[in-house]
């Protein structure tokens, strides 16, 4: 039996990385006594599949975790799929919330592997709204966007343009950029996973590519000396979505729940975290 | 108190590892600060990942939480690139809990477990906007403790830190939290009269606490025609002249922690720990652990599994250390380790391990049967090469049984055998170093019976002379000595496949050398490597023995005198006034017995030496089982004139294929006759 589960990342908690939150779920795994599937061998791990890494620092509405249970067990003791994602929550440490626990089928091809897109919300700041903006429709408008991305530890050009699926600064009526000092502009995107996820410090490279500064910058996107004072840097990021394109049909990884590609669950998300 | 938790977050985006800085373990608690309650900020003085393991610090945090008349939170030594950040934000230390300003804290207290961290504590000081020196502090900045394994010599921070505290905390940090009420609490000081505002009477009052030393209650006197140091004196009547360590007499009373932290990244000893007893007296002579920790208090086995299965439960950690000095020396440990393992809780899951293992083969027995999860070698520590070494340094280890052990561990699919050595022992000559790579190329032979490749690795240590044992007195040898033994050892373990042998910085032992046995002049060396940049000096990539030269030079002192000169008989020690309850003539005549070779049996088992840790407190062992641990001689009282004599026999039956190991005889005859000097 495969459970998948759907979580969320936020507050301070952002800043434990993807292998941290793993271990943080095997301890509340073994804490609620969950009939769980072991690895063969010399070494048995408990049978966990997380999705696509979040980087250390982002926030998510939108995290995936498949687990395999032990059917003789589950006979025995059985689980209450309803009742799980609380009973889980108060295991795992404030900021980790389970939202969903749903049966899948056992499938070949991972989660990681199924994912095409991830939808992202973002405060960026160094840059005015209507800079941002002239950037945004520059990149969408440029037929490549060659950026320096990092590759198995070496630096290497990549066309950053195909994997921007959408990108948008946020409506000044938007309730989507949750910070009250006005310092930061919302942008909205979906960057595709495949053949290699795009991560929005990569997106912060292309934006400053396609108006003429250099891309070669650290990797936080933090401004290298003499830069211009256009530069956008990523001051808060959140994962809202990710999906599964299949037929035009985008679907939410979990079953059951398809919904019309270009249907805006980011927005409604990130309405839900403010 | 306001949390700087806005001012923390986007310098978080710049670091490395920001999870240091987040708080958020289980068990962490979000504690309000109230003003009838003394709040205490705990300090580990290493990165998180190095000072969140520590029990010590979490015992207290728990003890002192507990109160209603005190609060606690804990801090640790932000990584270089979060401490520029700060400063450049001015930010100054803070918890991890609520993000509090260190400095707006009562009390600052500093864990101290090694001498290359005194440098952190001066910078921490200095980050929490305290004055780093004690004298220009006033009643509105924070008391700076310090307890731990370092204290016992406390000169070298004497002039930073304002009051120093001995041995076991559990029962003084509530005594000292009751005289700060009436200082440092608003209640407290409305409510007697008598509370004075000055700083010197409430570190006045602070002195009055058994196990507390309060070096600016004491005169330091200088031989006029030496230099020397002449005596430490109390300045006043109610101060005493000699401060005695702090020791329970019952673990039981103490099962702490009961809600260990589990933090939200991995650190080191990322697993449940349980204390299985306190203090060791096997006698190893050059280990202060041992000597300042005597005498050997037992936990109740019944309260080791609770604190087990309830650890287990809480945390969801699926392995448990069984710490102490030496575990395997714990009462029953054998039914303790399969009573865990056999908990129908732990389904299985569940792995135990013993940080200190004994060697013999009977401790690998234990180990094989409770290590579920085989992914590192086994660590042994013979510490010396020869049997004249180990008889010298007092760790009673026959060749025989470290090869038992050893068979034991490659018989039972163990690939990997680390052994631990020192170098720059007392008496040491190139035999016995030379000792070290006959040993561990024995250890690879005999692995070659079992698998075709082994790996033995042979960690070599420099030996650092240390405070209130019987090695307090010998001059530590040179860098250029200890690298010469590096060599030879480096060279003699070339042709050995399978062997690999690794050593510790020797400019790395020097500096701990520096600070280990210095007096109070030695404040000014470490206070000017810190304004020099020199931090986290207990790390490779920043360790710089230059920053150590050039303090000592800047200030009249030289190696040769601080650190590699033997002292006399008669000379005064500055640590003479702080006591483990060890008698000083005890230890002269455990140093006149190691330089004769004459080793000592377990006072566990054997009659009473009268070192004085029970005698002077009347306090005593508390042992459940009063016969020593069946197998292995480490001063079990079995017949120790025949270490190293002893033809080399392997215990267990070597596979029919196996090729047969070569002179293990000669090595034997070799290594037993030679090295008298
Ligand atoms: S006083 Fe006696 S029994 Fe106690 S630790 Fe010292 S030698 Fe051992």
């Amino acid at each position: 039996m495969r459970i998948r589960f759907r979580y969320s990342k936020l507050g301070k908690i952002r800043f434990t990385s993807q292998r941290d939150v793993a271990r943080m779920w095997e301890r509340a795994i073994r804490r609620a006594h969950l009939p769980i599937a072991y690895t063969e061998g010399f070494s048995p791990r408990p049978q966990l599949s997380f999705g696509l890494a979040l980087p250390t620092g982002a926030e998510s509405l939108s995290e995936y975790l498949d687990m395999a249970l032990d059917p003789m067990r589950v006979a025995e003791d059985g689980v209450d799929l309803d009742s799980l994602p609380a009973e889980l929550t108060v295991l795992l440490p404030e900021g980790l919330d389970i939202e969903e626990a749903v049966e899948v089928e056992r499938s070949k091809v991972s989660l990681q592997q199924m994912v095409t897109s991830c939808s992202w919300t973002m405060r960026v700041v160094g840059v005015s709204r209507d800079e941002l903006a002239e950037q945004a429709s520059l990149l969408l408008a440029a037929d490549t966007v060659p950026i320096m991305r990092e590759r198995k530890g070496r630096e290497e050009m990549d066309d950053l343009r195909p994997s921007v699926l959408a990108l948008a600064v946020a409506d000044a009526s938007d309730n989507l950029v949750i910070d009250p000092s006005g310092r930061t502009v919302g942008l909205v995107a979906e960057l595709s996973t495949q053949p290699r996820g795009v991560r929005p410090t990569e997106l912060m490279r292309g934006l400053i590519a396609v108006s003429g500064g250099s891309s070669a910058r650290s990797i936080d996107g933090a401004p290298t000396e003499g830069a211009s004072s256009r530069i956008p840097v990523l001051d808060r990021v959140c994962r809202t979505q990710q999906w599964i394109e299949c037929d035009g049909l985008r679907q939410e990884p979990l079953l059951g729940r398809v919904v019309p590609a270009g249907a805006d669950l980011a927005m409604h998300a990130m309405e839900r975290a403010s | 108190m306001e949390s700087l938790w806005p001012q923390i977050e986007p310098l978080l985006a710049q670091v490395t590892k920001p999870a240091r800085y987040i708080g958020g373990e289980l068990g962490a608690q979000m504690v309000e600060h109230r003003c009838d309650a003394v709040s205490w900020l705990l300090i580990y003085p290493d990165t998180y990942e190095v000072g969140l393991p520590n029990q010590g610090l979490q015992i207290l945090y728990e003890i002192l939480n507990e109160r209603p008349d005190a609060v606690a939170e804990r801090s640790y030594a932000p990584w270089v690139d979060m401490e520029a950040a700060m400063r450049a934000a001015g930010v100054p230390l803070f918890s991890v809990e609520n993000h509090y300003d260190a400095g707006a804290f009562d009390v600052i207290a500093f864990n101290l477990s090694a001498e290359l961290v005194y440098t952190n504590v001066l910078n921490l000081i200095d980050l929490a906007g305290v004055p780093v020196r004690a004298v220009d502090r006033t009643i509105d900045h924070p008391v700076v403790m310090a307890g731990g394994h370092c204290v016992f010599n406390p000169e070298p921070l004497a002039d930073f830190i304002d009051c120093f505290v001995l041995g076991d905390g559990e029962e003084v940090v509530s005594e000292i939290n009751e005289v700060l009420v009436a200082f440092r609490t608003a209640a407290g000081r409305a409510a007697g009269a008598s509370a004075s505002t000055s700083r010197e009477d409430m570190l006045r009052a602070l002195s009055r606490v058994p196990g507390v030393y309060v070096p600016s209650c004491y005169d330091v006197a200088y031989d006029d025609t030496t230099g020397r140091l002449a005596g430490i004196t109390s300045k006043f009547a109610d101060t005493p002249d000699r401060i005695e360590k702090r020791t329970i007499t019952d673990l039981g009373e103490w099962p702490y922690p009961r809600q260990q932290l589990v933090p939200l990244i991995e650190v080191v000893h990322d697993r449940l720990n349980v204390e299985l007893f306190r203090g060791c007296t096997r006698g190893c002579r050059f280990c202060q652990a041992g000597m300042i920790t005597r005498p050997v208090r037992e936990r109740p086995a019944d309260q080791v599994r609770t604190m087990v299965s309830a650890g287990l439960e809480r945390t969801g950690y699926d392995e448990v250390a069984l710490t102490s000095l030496s575990s395997a020396d714990y009462s029953g440990i054998e039914e303790t380790v399969t009573g865990i393992i056999d908990d129908p809780s732990c389904s299985g899951q569940v792995s135990v391990s013993l940080p200190s293992l004994r060697v013999d083969a009977f401790t690998v027995g234990t180990a094989a049967q409770i290590q579920r999860v085989r992914r590192t070698g086994l660590t042994f520590a013979p510490e010396g090469g020869t049997w004249r070494m180990r008889q010298v340094i007092n760790k009673l280890i026959r060749e025989e049984d470290l090869y038992a052990a050893v068979d034991a561990a490659f018989s039972q699919g163990w690939k990997r055998v680390k052994l631990y050595f020192l170098i720059g022992l007392p008496t040491e000559t190139d035999e016995d170093t030379l000792g070290i790579v006959a040993l561990a190329k024995q250890c690879v032979a005999i692995g070659k019976r079992y698998h075709s490749s082994v790996a033995v690795t042979a960690s070599v240590g420099g030996f650092v002379p240390k405070v209130q044992t019987p090695f307090q007195w010998f001059g530590q040898n040179t860098i250029e000595e200890l690298t010469r033994k590096v060599y030879l050892l480096r060279d003699a373990a070339r042709p050995v496949r399978g062997l690999t042998i690794r050593w510790h910085d020797p400019k790395a032992t020097a500096a701990e050398g520096i600070v280990s046995r210095g007096d109070r002049r030695m404040g000014a060396v470490i206070e000017q490597v810190w304004r020099n940049g020199g931090m986290f000096q207990e790390w490779s990539e920043y360790f710089d023995l230059a920053l150590w030269t050039d303090a000592l030079e800047a200030n009249g002192m030289t190696l040769e005198d601080a650190v590699y000169r033997h002292r006399t008989e008669d000379e005064v020690l500055p640590w003479d006034h702080i006591s483990a309850g060890l008698h000083r003539d005890f230890l002269w005549q455990d140093w006149r017995d190691a330089l004769a070779e004459h080793g000592l049996a377990d006072c566990r088992w054997t009659p009473c030496y009268d070192c004085g840790a029970c005698t002077g407190y009347g306090v005593e062992h508390v042992v459940a089982s009063a016969v020593p641990p069946a197998g292995g001689s480490q001063g079990t009282g079995q017949d120790l004139s025949t270490g190293g004599q002893v033809p080399v026999r392997f215990l267990s039956t070597a596979p029919s294929s196996a090729a047969p190991v070569d002179g293990p005889a000669d090595t034997a005859v070799a290594l037993a006759g030679e090295g008298r000097s």
